[in-house]
């Protein structure tokens, strides 16, 4: 992603921003509210489209691409809150994630063909396998409006996986979750690395830094700092653009989780 | 209390986890039932079937007529079910669609050497699809009160056509459509299954069973396949849907086509009972009956559809019947079929605000979830 700019009306979300993801890196993307992190989010998977800029995914351009053929591409997303279908069972709802694997097509499923039958028992035991991954599979005939929202996020995020992505964006994770099942939540984050790049966006500082190789920090729209998690703690811009002043370095994580605190105090 | 327990059992590759009923999600019953699709959706077909013929050959012409009448309406409101009930498009123009259907199967009947009925139904089929298409792909890009607004034009003025074009279409006083005479393999047939004399009704109210049935059935399949499910993953959350890699105006267009054709064949039958295809009868009124049957019998569901359009066929004969009986004069019995009507409306949505078999459903769904979690804290 090179020099990406957007802007709504007069209002510029993204200014100039550019960000690499490498592959098989967990990247994470920080800042306080309206810094442009959910924009970048909607760029990169095609739901807001960049007024300049490029982006390139495996020497493909994608700027223009709509949200479907980005997901077709292998680039998943799971959505801030939950963004299940409410009418969907959850095995149904992993199993539309499991969509750009479909092979049978409207022929075979009019006239309930084998050949139907047979994609539909694929698509169910890979939905299943990618439930009992994240030990949901318990509730595969449930509705997603009768479960703990904890299990819910579980849901929606074996329904990000399930189509076996090359590169996941992942919008808050962890919001909402205790704090073992965000222990729970790193640790499968760190063994998806080995698959697939995870661009991450998440206000518990904690956790984007135990699981993230990279790190950038954006603010009001503009890129500030971008390296490994001990450069970006290390860089007092990130600090000032957390805690709106200059602060002693040496307790910038301590500092940053009580910022991240009171930031979600804003926005309670 | 197993299935449950089955689909939980090890991850990928159990044979027993990936041949569960799970697209059926909600089947617990113990009756083996096929495992394929095809085998079971064509044995509840022969079913209905059986169930079809005993309903005709028991019940007098004037029934027989009714019944015609009802598999039309219900052809229409299961593609609007599927339409409305599973992807979440609105359409007020069904009846317009219908009447495209009604009209190209009495073009087609008026031939000197017509075509075999099959492809004449075929045909009103494929040219109400086109017409569903262009819809579709103008509706794709609208949402509730803006769609419902943009398919009450078609319903407002297709209609319009025939008075614009009087020599082919008949103008008002519409298109006389010669019905089709039965065969006469078909009065044999009759003869030896139950004895009765076998009336160009009756022939119509087979051709219309027929029709209903496959209808039913080929949508059945699909409401079951991959197809219903990404219809329904696009009306419940279509950013989600789109982030899953489902093309969102491609689905939705499909549907509207899906929806087109039933709409096209129950206009074919509604042409060939009737005998008559007029612009009187595709008013407005029309879709919107087809909406409140769908409504009333459930939104989405096919049974609910062909409940809803049972009540619609034969509400009014019923109430006008008991009103004569209770002494009333002929107007004013039917008059009461309307009020009652209203009756019915709105006591459905206060009581079953989900539509008679979408109530009953949410019914057992409560009753499942309390099941499961009762069994979870006990665990």
């Amino acid at each position: 992603m090179t020099d990406v700019s957007v802007a709504f009306g007069g209002v510029t979300a993204l200014s100039e921003v550019s960000l690499v993801v490498e592959p098989g890196q967990v990247h994470g993307l920080i800042g306080p509210n309206g810094a442009g992190k959910t924009t970048l989010f909607n760029v990169a998977c095609g739901i807001v489209r960049a007024d300049s800029g490029s982006i390139t995914w495996r020497d493909r351009q994608l700027r223009r691409l709509r949200p479907d053929q980005l997901a077709r591409l292998g680039i998943a997303r799971t959505l801030q809150g939950v963004g299940l279908f409410a009418g969907l069972t959850v095995l149904e709802n992993v199993m539309i994630g499991a969509h750009r694997h479909a092979r049978a097509g409207f022929a075979s499923a009019l006239f309930a063909l084998p050949r139907s039958d047979k994609d539909e028992r694929e698509l169910r035991t890979r939905a299943t396998a990618a439930l009992a991954d994240l030990g949901a599979e318990h509730y595969a005939d449930r509705y997603p409006g009768s479960l703990p929202y904890p299990v819910q996020k579980r849901v929606a995020l074996a329904r990000a996986l399930v189509s076996s992505p090359d590169l996941l964006l992942l919008d808050e994770p962890a919001s909402g979750l205790a704090e073992d099942e965000m222990r729970e939540l790193g640790e499968l984050i760190r063994t998806l690395s080995g698959r697939m790049s995870v661009l991450l966006v998440e206000h518990h500082m904690d956790l984007v830094m135990s699981v993230c190789d990279r790190v950038t920090v954006l603010d009001s729209g503009r890129l500030i700092a971008s390296g490994t998690t001990e450069e970006v703690q290390a860089d007092p811009a990130v600090t000032a653009a957390y805690l709106g002043e200059d602060v002693d370095v040496a307790h910038d994580a301590a500092e940053l989780h009580s910022g991240d605190h009171s930031e979600r105090a804003h926005r309670a | 209390m197993s299935d449950l327990q089955t689909q939980g059992q090890p991850p990928a590759g159990n044979p027993a986890t990936a041949a569960a009923p799970a697209s059926t999600s909600s089947r617990t019953s113990r009756i083996p039932l096929p495992e394929s699709t095809l085998l079971r959706h064509l044995l509840a077909v022969l079913v209905c079937a059986v169930a079809a013929v005993v309903l005709l050959e028991i019940t007098d012409p004037f029934r027989n007529s009714q019944l015609a009448t009802l598999s039309y309406y219900a052809i229409a409101a299961g593609g609007l079910t599927v339409l409305t009930g599973l992807n979440g498009q609105i359409s007020l123009g069904h009846g317009a669609l219908m009447a495209v259907g009604a009209y190209t199967t009495g073009l087609f009947l008026s031939a000197d050497e017509p075509l075999p009925l099959p492809l004449i139904f075929l045909a009103a089929v494929v040219v109400t699809s086109l017409v569903g298409a262009l819809v579709g792909a103008a509706a794709s890009r609208l949402h509730g009160p803006y769609l419902a607004g943009a398919t009450l034009a078609l319903a407002v003025g297709l209609p319009g056509l025939a008075l614009k074009f009087k020599e082919t279409l008949g103008g008002d006083q519409g298109l006389r459509v010669r019905a089709p005479r039965a065969p006469d393999w078909f009065g044999e047939a009759i003869k030896a299954v139950s004895g009765n004399p076998a009336s160009a009704t009756k022939w119509l109210a087979y051709v219309g069973a027929i029709a209903l049935l496959i209808t039913y059935f080929l949508l059945a399949n699909l409401v079951r396949s991959r197809i219903g499910r990404t219809w329904r993953a696009v009306r419940d959350n279509d950013v989600a849907a789109e982030l899953a890699g489902i093309r969102l105006g491609s689905w939705r267009v499909l549907a509207f086509v899906v929806s087109a054709a039933c709409a096209g064949l129950g206009g074919a039958v509604l042409a060939i009972v009737v005998r008559l295809a007029a612009p009187s009868a595709f008013t407005l009124v029309l879709s919107l009956a087809l909406l409140t049957a769908i409504v009333l019998g459930g939104l989405g569901s096919l049974l609910g559809a062909l409940i809803g359009s049972a009540l619609l066929v034969f509400l009014p004969q019923l109430t006008t019947d008991l009103g004569s009986a209770a002494g009333l004069d002929g107007t004013e019995a039917a008059q009461l079929a309307p009020f009652v009507y209203g009756v019915v409306l709105v006591v459905a949505m206060i009581f079953a605000p989900a539509g008679f078999v979408g109530t009953i459903r949410l019914r057992w769904l409560a009753r499942r979830a309390k099941r499961a979690i009762a069994r979870e804290s006990g665990r």
